[in-house]
């Protein structure tokens, strides 16, 4: 459970991070605490919307998702099931992989660091492995 | 395995403490006054230059134009800005002889530059970019050594009777910062180093000019230059 645990608090910072950058994208924060000032390059860049989404509210989404999931799989009803540690996974994959395109953007598209995304990307790793750890320790399905 | 009550009240603990500690500094940062910061190391877009060459003031049918690359925290932009060009103005560019292109040239060193630029492209978006220019020159002594220019200008928008609502989310977009910035590249490759840099039928004049200089410039070149478009 514990691995389950560390996934959900992990899901929770990120839920704030991406509300932040959200709040930013909405006007409604002036500056990002950022220091290099790559944050207000990335997040003012066109690559900030994704299919004409915000990529901050997707990233929202996202954690308040994989909140939700984690939080259900710590149900005691449900400490002994696997299908909730690879839900988790899975939608943690996703996460993953959509980071390692907005990684690529960053680095050789835009060419600067936004830290809270580098920070979202520790976030949405640090899950995927915690789920895959969850995964494996969860017992496996009796057969018949 | 399923975690003991204790362990689990522990968990709900530290989660409810994550929650309030994120929505604390979310409300902090909410409540605070927002504070505007444009960028310079942007990626520029086409759609940041499409169409647009530098803010126009005059006939389209005037024989000079002149192109203006300033700062408006330079001190030297500002003299000529508040003490210059209202002669220029009367006595050249309302007279037909004479259009004026005036292009953002924020210098490194002054850390307004490229907000004013922007606060004055966001006038622009309501026809009111030449006022809140000129406002913003007036200013320039209260707001170049201020705590936060972004808050000044937006006084100033309000002076000249701009929505501030429109105002508001066009600064915070930073939607301007790529176009300002392809300005500033635009003039580094015409030779611009210093502001303010006048360029005239592709000449450029760098130094301190009086609207006299002005207008023996206009009267040297009007029989010579045509539209410099």
């Amino acid at each position: 459970m514990i691995y389950r645990m560390g996934a959900a608090l992990m899901s929770l910072v990120g839920v704030f991070v991406s509300a932040y950058l959200y709040l930013y994208q909405l006007g409604r924060i002036g500056t990002l605490a950022c220091g290099s000032g790559g944050c207000e390059t990335v997040q003012t860049s066109v690559w900030s919307r994704f299919m004409g989404v915000e990529v901050a509210l997707i990233g929202l989404v996202g954690y308040a998702l994989l909140l939700s999931v984690a939080l259900v799989a710590l149900r005691p009803a449900l400490a002994r099931e696997r299908w909730p540690a690879a839900l988790l996974a899975a939608l943690a994959s996703g996460g993953v992989l959509f980071t390692l395109y907005l990684t690529y953007l960053e680095l050789f598209v835009i060419r600067a660091i936004c830290r809270w995304c580098v920070g979202s990307a520790v976030i949405i790793l640090s899950i995927l492995i915690l789920a895959l750890l969850a995964l494996r320790r969860a017992p496996e399905p009796r057969a018949g | 395995m399923a975690a003991s009550p204790n362990g689990m009240t522990r968990f709900y603990t530290i989660l409810g403490a994550v929650a309030v500690v994120g929505l604390g500094l979310l409300g902090y940062q909410l409540s605070k006054p927002a504070t505007v910061s444009i960028p310079a190391n942007v990626t520029i877009q086409p759609a940041d230059t499409a169409g647009f060459r530098g803010y126009l003031k005059g006939s389209d049918s005037a024989a000079v134009e002149i192109t203006e690359f300033a700062d408006y925290q330079c001190p030297f932009c500002q003299t000529f800005a508040t003490l210059q060009m209202p002669t220029i103005d009367e006595r050249l560019i309302k007279t037909g002889r004479l259009r004026w292109r005036y292009r953002d040239f924020p210098l490194q060193q002054h850390p307004y530059s490229r907000v004013a630029a922007h606060s004055a492209a966001c006038a622009d978006e309501q026809g009111k970019f030449w006022p809140q220019h000129e406002r913003i020159y007036e200013g320039q002594s209260e707001w170049a050594e201020s705590r936060d220019g972004a808050d000044i200008f937006r006084r100033y928008a309000k002076e000249v009777g701009l929505d501030l609502a429109k105002y508001d989310a066009c600064m915070s977009s930073g939607k301007y910062a790529g176009r300002i910035q392809a300005s500033y590249e635009e003039g580094q490759r015409a030779g611009v180093s210093s502001t303010p840099t006048l360029l005239v039928g592709g000449r450029l004049y760098q130094g301190r000019f009086d609207s006299d200089a002005i207008t023996r410039l206009v009267d040297s070149l009007a029989p010579r230059v045509t539209s410099a478009r």
